[in-house]
């Protein structure tokens, strides 16, 4: 029996974990997927926004500026890193200063702090791979940038530290109040299990409270309850990464005048230095449809090159699509009065990466007006250590690290100069998967794509997870790398 | 290590020679097929073959040390190069530095396919590497995109292995792999080579489902089911190194002492030619010391 439930390991439902786990709670959550941040959050462009570009009275808005805040003490806390590099909305006509104007005006009354409005001169200098035809731009230098996924996974990690009970690989399957109790349950169905145990047994969870917080099924989970006046449309982003060795392409984020819908195309700086490009913003019918599309890249590259126009094809190393959860303008954050004790979490696109500790921090308040009076806990860890990356060191700190673990010097990726330790740690911190290790490493994100490193991790997979070489997937059942093992 | 030998042949007797794999020989050791060294040795021999003529003269060589597992992270413009290997970071200052990294594989990443990005993608020399050295047979229902002489080649060794090679798929109007390749590995098994032909998309969410393939003239489509793609589009030569060091053209290194040879320098098409052009470097070396 459980306090509080989540389902979706994404950004928001680990936000809402680690919260939660200050107090004395029994928690856990619930992710269908193998590895947490594998739904929405994984393709997100890693913006931490000031808070601009968002309607004056919206919950966005408002847990936006605050996030922002909250993001930058939790990051330190968690030893994620976070860096302040600030944004440019830019302008070319002067006829639309007055829009730019109006976004100011409504990210002051917000309380987004520091807006100003720079001119040609400003923008030349300080950014100057920028169109030399813009006019002038809306200065937001709270704006910063983080690692999604490192992010999402130092939340849950922190969390669990403090006693949330975290179950991979569990899809929920139905919630029913039980009768005359105020307790719901959850049946879960495990699509993945450990292995050589029974697949697909389906267990019941009992929580005092569920927080429905799954992404673009958070619709389908609401259902499962019996409420039906949610939908998720899921819309479509493609993204292009670049070379790192374009990292100093900008020094901004680069934004055009927001559209009804979007934020628009950009361009993104990234925590791993790659600059990036997009999202296109498309309605799709499928939850899974993370195609990219040739429109998509054509598409991107006349945005941007508006924006920025020595912006060349040839550094796009990669690229990959994502799917925002929208369920209407705003997100929606509600205590269901139909099914006392379930809370609905949905619709948390843009900007949610950035309000996930304020959705967090409102989430606590709803479970207290609707009767659960947690007390702190004393004993609550506030850090984690932060992970070592020999690309983020100088190269005369290897020496020491060398000394700790000869392993330092094993490099598994060249490109992105990773050795077996950081592997084996990625997997000691809960790596289940190829892209489970990208993600938290970057071994297989670089140039090369895995040519060099692919095999070298999967070694390293098969002795510390004990996996057959054919039990090895690229992100949970299904996506198996190969198919027969001859040794 | 033709370079290595032939600036020992020259006189230079002090010579380290960094290997970032376990063992030396680089990628020979995964080309398993004939077709080495028929002009350097007069014969024919697979990759492995070809690679331990040369190991067993660097052995020979006792003034050649050898440092393996070792990992270049650093390369300054007056040579100063330091390196990883397990349990130790290295810094020195050769008189002469000979880069022989050779060139790594052109990727999806890097021609836009469109499409999902499920498991079952390879670049066509990690496929080569995980049949030949790991025992690891990635899919079994295949299709390569490019006619490079990797996809080539294992189009063979796929066949060999017992999948089934739906087609290679090339965008332009002749292959770019050896004819030889296209004989023996193509034709001598019945394998379709669509020219002039593109992979429009990739299906499939977890695990590749199928491919699109699009003829460029008519746009006419058609779609092969399948469970892997190989992906076969070129190299290019690899020499982010001397970038580090300050070189924009890694092709002319204006870098004093620097010496640039093989696949690292241009991509050829025979091993034969990367030894003749590496001996050359190792002999320019030799002659830039002795000037020095």
């Amino acid at each position: 029996m459980y306090d509080v439930l989540i389902i979706g390991g994404g950004v928001t439902g680990a936000a809402i974990a680690r919260e939660l786990s200050r107090y004395r709670l029994k928690i856990a959550l619930l992710e269908k997927e193998t590895e947490l941040a594998f739904g929405v959050s994984k393709s997100n462009s890693g913006i931490i926004h000031p808070g601009t570009q968002n309607p004056p009275d919206s919950l966005k808005g408002k847990f936006c500026v605050l996030g922002n805040l909250l993001t930058r003490e939790i990051a330190k806390e968690l030893g994620v890193d976070f860096k302040e590099v600030g944004e440019l909305i830019v302008i070319f006509n002067e006829a639309d200063r007055p829009r730019l104007q109006q976004i100011k005006a409504e990210g002051e009354r917000l309380g987004v702090p520091r807006l100003r409005i720079v001119e040609r001169a400003w923008l030349r200098e300080h950014e100057p791979n920028l169109n030399p035809d813009a006019l002038a731009a809306l200065y937001a230098p709270t704006a910063g940038i983080i690692s999604p996924y490192r992010w999402v996974y130092a939340l849950a990690e922190n969390a669990a530290r403090n006693g949330v009970k975290i179950f991979l690989g569990h899809k929920v399957t139905g919630i029913t109040p039980e009768p005359g109790n105020r307790r719901l349950n959850v049946s879960v169905s495990r699509t993945e299990e450990p292995r050589r145990s029974v697949s697909g047994s389906e267990v019941t969870f009992r929580a005092r409270f569920v927080i429905n917080c799954a992404g673009l099924y958070a619709d389908e989970v609401a259902r499962l309850a019996g409420i039906d006046d949610l939908t998720i449309k899921p819309r479509k982003g493609e993204e292009f990464l670049l070379d790192k060795k374009r990292e100093h392409l900008v020094n901004h984020i680069i934004f055009p005048l927001p559209t009804p819908t979007t934020k628009g195309i950009l361009v993104i700086k990234t925590s791993d230095g790659n600059p990036m490009i997009g999202p296109t913003a498309e309605e799709v019918a499928d939850k899974e449809d993370r195609s990219t599309s040739d429109a998509g890249l054509q598409k991107v590259l006349a945005a941007t090159r508006q924006l920025v126009p020595s912006l060349s094809e040839n550094d796009i190393i990669a690229y990959f699509a994502g799917l925002r959860p929208v369920a209407g303008k705003d997100f929606i954050i509600r205590h269901e009065a139909k099914v006392p004790g379930l809370i609905t979490v949905a619709g948390i696109q843009s900007p949610g990466l950035t309000a996930g500790p304020a959705i967090a921090l409102l989430v606590v308040e709803l479970l207290k007006k609707h009767g659960l009076w947690p007390h702190r806990k004393l004993s609550f860890q506030h850090y984690r250590p932060k992970t070592t990356h020999l690309f983020s060191l100088p190269v005369t700190h290897l020496p020491f690290l060398l000394e700790q673990d000869p392993t330092y010097g094993e490099i598994v990726c060249r490109c992105e100069m990773v050795s077996a330790r950081e592997v084996r740690d990625a997997i000691k911190r809960g790596a289940r998967t190829l892209d489970g290790i990208k993600f938290r490493t970057r071994a297989q994100a670089g140039r090369c794509h895995g040519g060099f490193c692919t095999t070298r991790i999967m070694k390293i997979m098969i002795e510390e997870l004990k996996l057959k070489p054919t039990e090895i997937t690229k992100r949970g059942p299904g996506s198996n790398v190969i198919v027969e093992s001859r040794e | 290590m033709a370079a290595a030998l032939a600036a020992y042949q020259a006189g230079v007797k002090d010579i380290l020679l960094i290997e970032r794999d376990q063992y030396l020989g680089g990628i020979l050791n995964q080309c398993i097929h004939p077709g080495f060294g028929l002009h350097h040795f007069k014969t024919d021999l697979t990759g492995p073959e070809y690679a331990d003529r040369f190991i067993k003269q660097v052995a020979a060589a006792q003034e050649i040390e050898v440092s393996l597992r070792s990992f270049v992270v650093r390369l300054t413009a007056d040579r100063e190069l330091t390196y990883l290997k397990p349990g130790g970071m290295v810094t020195l200052q050769p008189r002469a530095l000979i880069m022989a990294t050779g060139c790594r594989e052109r990727t999806r990443e890097m021609i836009h396919i469109a499409g999902t990005r499920p498991a079952g993608i390879f670049p066509a020399g990690l496929a080569q590497k995980m049949v030949n050295i790991e025992g690891w047979l990635p899919g079994k229902e295949i299709v390569v995109i490019g006619s490079g002489d990797i996809g080539l080649i294992m189009a063979r060794r796929f066949t060999l292995e017992g999948a089934r090679v739906k087609a290679v798929v090339e965008i332009q109007k002749e292959s770019r792999g050896l004819v030889r390749n296209v004989v023996q590995c193509l034709e001598d098994f019945q394998i379709p080579l669509y020219l002039n032909h593109r992979v429009a998309l990739i299906h499939g969410r977890d695990r590749v489902e199928k491919v699109t393939v699009e003829n460029n003239e008519t746009k006419e489509t058609f779609e092969l089911t399948c469970d892997t793609v190989l992906v076969s589009v070129g190299l290019i030569p690899e020499n982010e190194l001397i970038e580090q060091a300050g070189s924009p053209d890694p092709a002319k290194p204006n870098l004093p002492g620097l010496f640039v040879c093989g696949n690292s320098l241009k991509v050829y098409d025979l091993v034969d030619n990367v030894t003749r052009d590496s001996q050359k470097a190792g002999e320019a070396a030799a002659e830039y010391l002795k000037n020095a």
